[in-house]
């Protein structure tokens, strides 16, 4: 298996997804070699994780998150920092070379990260190739086309593969769209949560300030996520003008960094709700997970969101969410609001009616953790088995 | 051999649904059951649909079956909110209904205009209800209701001392076997701690073989026909009254024509009356013809809704109690104002289908068409009601009255 990341060196879904997919599929008794273009300590006993380090290469180190540049080491002592570009077609070389001798009976790749190395193999070896799409490039560019030289491995990969994973049917319908993939070639995997993997909260929150507010009758507002097109950001700032011109004690916080941190920064002050907008950065740890236990409801409002695990992260903290209905994760979580990410006059309205309704707010709550408890990845685990076996010879 | 009937009842009720309305409408807009005509809370479309659907060629076979059997007789209880919605869209459905009370064997029965559950809330209120119905029954079917149902039949000995007290004949309930114990539904009861009033409990298996199981092919017994329907009735030697107590949407909205239904509809009394000792009534002549075979204690209220019979699907969760307590906490201050058009919105606010809309008792099930709603999702519902219902609170500060 071709992964990108693991946690905890993840930036985000794509890591979690990974590893929670091969735990699952370990217990259904699959042999799992995931490979990674960097070297780390990930204490996984279920499955062997195997560094792709370049020839001449020492060491990867990753810095910052998944869209950052790597630290190559060299073995002559030099560093390089390379773009993510050039990395992924490093990993392809190094990938190549790693596959020597070793015995496999199928490919599995994961985003066009690992596609081309995913491509490779296949050629070289001519085992089936199975490419598992957690986001396509038109998602990751809010719509906008994207890079050309993305879709362009992106578009190369899904046709030369046997089979096309997808973490949800909106994903599936972007690849149709995108590349004109035959749906049938598309297999919806939609990713899930492990209620046992949820660290508890301890009994302090690290957010005093807002615990204090909320005592005094104030209502928080949740984002969580990379700052980034996609995430649809604008759009909740100013569905949070409305909310707050109606409720005035409502709260927004946002946590998350990206290319939009500034800019969001910026418009939450010329819309004049500055003073009710609280932006964190990047969290980990307790800091992410009392940030749920603080808030009253969470909002994704994602232009396209391939799945976002987020709201069910939200639920096991007891905090209900309002979902863009541009998400995977909507065809799968039913105790939630939705909401069209452009409709920011009905998102003002879902939140409204949250933060001043605390009924709504505990059932809602309530009832999505109690859907809760039926989330778990051994199904996603048996339809990838599925598929395996209808393209392993000789397998059941 | 004695005397056996069958009482058919059946329920016509459409409730003015809330658009969607949100919190930008509040303090606007008040028009909160005006939903564009192309929205799926439209009650225009939806009565015109029920209308063609169900209404009209359910009552053209009843008329005819009428005309064609002089021992035919049914009940109908058909709230004020239904009626309205058909004299302003619907007038020749309503014609048809007047058409049925003219035959003289069709007894209208009595409940709250608003199909309310003010009985539990505000007992002033119910009795406003109650009388308000009985006055437009009276002006559009010139009729005075003498029997007694609460809205989904809700039904306790509470209840039933009420109907005493106000002097109807009998009272309707659901002849759910934790009350009933060993006893059968087939015969007329007295309710615990009344003097005069009758209790008729509904069959409710037999009821359900017409209501739900009917297009059924998974069933057993389908296809159901009238002389094997018939023939089961006949063959219970056990019972004075065979009470079928249904939705009136069995037919035609429920059931659909393709499944049969109409023809099982117009074969029924042909099939039952073979027989000389067997008759139809309508609630209150059962409630005449036979005496209380024993007496009925209900402490618990009983529903003729869900596996529970209970109003859990209306007051089960924090939604709806929330929601209802907070629209009953506006009775007094929306009378007072006595501005005709904003006590009506309160009104039609108090109907029970609002409180079932929010229920998620099955939501979680996956199948969220077990019930009856035009929102997507239960939450939907919630927000919409409480919009109004953040409306109605402006409309009174507007007043100079302070919630």
């Amino acid at each position: 298996m071709l992964g990108w990341e693991l946690p905890p060196h993840n930036s985000g879904g794509l890591g979690v997804a990974c590893l929670q997919l091969c735990r699952a599929l370990a217990k259904q008794n699959i042999d799992i070699e995931f490979v990674l273009p960097y070297e780390a300590e990930h204490g996984i006993d279920f499955m062997s994780v195997t560094a792709a380090t370049p020839q001449g290469v020492a060491s990867v180190i990753r810095s910052g998150i998944a869209y950052d540049s790597y630290k190559y080491i060299k073995e002559d002592g030099s560093e390089e920092w390379l773009n993510i570009y050039d990395q992924q077609e490093l990993y392809e070389k190094s990938v190549e070379r790693l596959i020597d001798g070793r015995e496999f009976d199928i490919v599995h790749a994961h985003d066009w990260l690992t596609a081309r190395a995913g491509m490779r193999v296949k050629e070289k070896r001519g085992c089936p190739l199975i490419i598992h799409v957690h986001s396509v490039e038109s998602d990751r560019s809010g719509g906008n086309g994207g890079n050309p030289l993305v879709l362009e491995i992106e578009e190369m990969a899904v046709h030369m593969a046997e089979r096309v994973m997808a973490v949800s049917q909106h994903t599936k319908n972007c690849i149709v769209r995108d590349y004109g993939v035959p749906a049938d070639k598309i297999e919806v995997v939609h990713n899930s949560i492990e209620a046992s993997d949820i660290v508890p909260l301890d009994t302090d929150n690290t957010y005093r300030y807002l615990s204090a507010m909320r005592a005094q009758g104030y209502r928080v507002v949740l984002n969580v996520g990379r700052l980034t097109i996609q995430k649809g950001l604008p759009n909740l700032l100013l569905a949070a003008k409305d909310v707050i011109f109606r409720a005035p004690k409502t709260l927004f916080l946002i946590v998350g960094s990206g290319e939009q941190y500034y800019e969001l920064i910026e418009q939450a002050a010329d819309l004049g709700i500055g003073a009710n907008i609280f932006f964190t950065g990047f969290l980990r740890g307790k800091q992410w997970r009392d940030a749920f236990a603080v808030s009253d409801l969470f909002v994704m409002p994602s232009i396209s969101e391939p799945f976002g695990l987020t709201p069910l992260e939200a639920v096991a903290y007891g905090t209900p969410s309002v979902v863009s209905k541009q998400s995977g994760v909507s065809e799968v979580f039913k105790n939630c609001l939705k909401v069209d990410f452009w409709d920011i006059k009905e998102m003002a309205n879902q939140i409204t009616s949250v933060v001043q309704n605390d009924d709504l707010r505990d059932t809602l709550t309530l009832n999505a953790q109690a859907e809760y408890q039926n989330f778990s990845w051994e199904d996603a685990s048996k339809k990838v088995v599925h598929v395996y076996n209808q393209h392993v010879v000789g397998a059941a | 051999m004695s005397q056996k009937a069958i009482v058919l009842y059946l329920h016509v009720h459409q409730p003015f649904r809330i658009r969607h309305y949100t919190v930008f409408d509040a303090g606007v807009n008040h028009d909160y059951f005006d939903a564009p005509y192309e929205d799926d809370t439209s009650n225009e479309r939806i009565a015109h649909k029920v209308a063609e659907k169900s209404y009209l060629p359910t009552n053209a076979r009843l008329l005819q079956l009428l005309r064609d059997n002089p021992e035919f007789k049914l009940s109908l209880s058909i709230t004020g909110t239904v009626i309205e919605q058909l004299e302003k869209w619907a007038p020749a459905a309503l014609r048809s209904f007047q058409e049925l009370t003219e035959t003289g064997r069709v007894e209208i029965v009595a409940e709250t205009y608003h199909h309310s559950l003010a009985f539990f809330y505000s007992r002033a209120e119910f009795e406003r209800q109650v009388k308000m119905h009985a006055d437009k029954v009276k002006e559009v079917f010139g009729q005075t209701p003498k029997v007694f149902r609460n809205t989904e039949l809700c039904y306790n000995n509470d209840v039933a001392y009420w109907a005493d007290k106000a002097g109807y004949k009998a009272i309707l309930a659901e002849g759910w076997d934790p009350v009933l114990g060993w006893r059968s539904p087939n015969y007329v009861y007295r309710p615990a701690y009344t003097e005069n009033i009758r209790l008729l409990m509904k069959n409710y298996k037999l009821s359900d073989d017409i209501a739900f199981r009917f297009g059924d092919r998974g069933w057993s017994e389908w296809p159901l026909t009238a002389d094997k329907f018939a023939h089961w009735l006949g063959a219970n030697q056990n019972a004075t009254n065979f009470d079928l107590f249904m939705d009136y949407e069995t037919f035609g909205e429920h059931q659909w024509e393709s499944t049969g239904i109409f023809d099982f509809l117009s074969h029924l009394p042909k099939e039952w009356l073979k027989n000389e000792h067997h008759t139809f009534m309508t609630v209150s002549e059962a409630a005449d013809a036979f005496e209380p075979v024993d007496v009925i204690d209900t402490p618990n209220t009983v529903t003729w809704a869900d596996t529970e019979r209970d109003l859990s699907a209306w007051l089960g969760n924090s939604m709806q109690t929330g929601s209802i307590q907070a629209l009953y906490s506006l009775e007094d201050m929306v009378l007072a104002t006595n501005d005709l058009a904003l006590i009506e919105d309160w009104r039609r606010l108090t109907t029970s289908d609002h409180f079932y809309y929010m229920c998620t008792k099955y939501f979680n099930d996956g199948d969220i068409h077990a019930y009856f709603s035009p929102y997507e999702t239960p939450y939907e519902a919630y927000m919409n009601f409480m919009n109004a219902y953040h409306d109605i609170k402006f409309r009174l500060s507007q007043k100079g009255i302070e919630v």
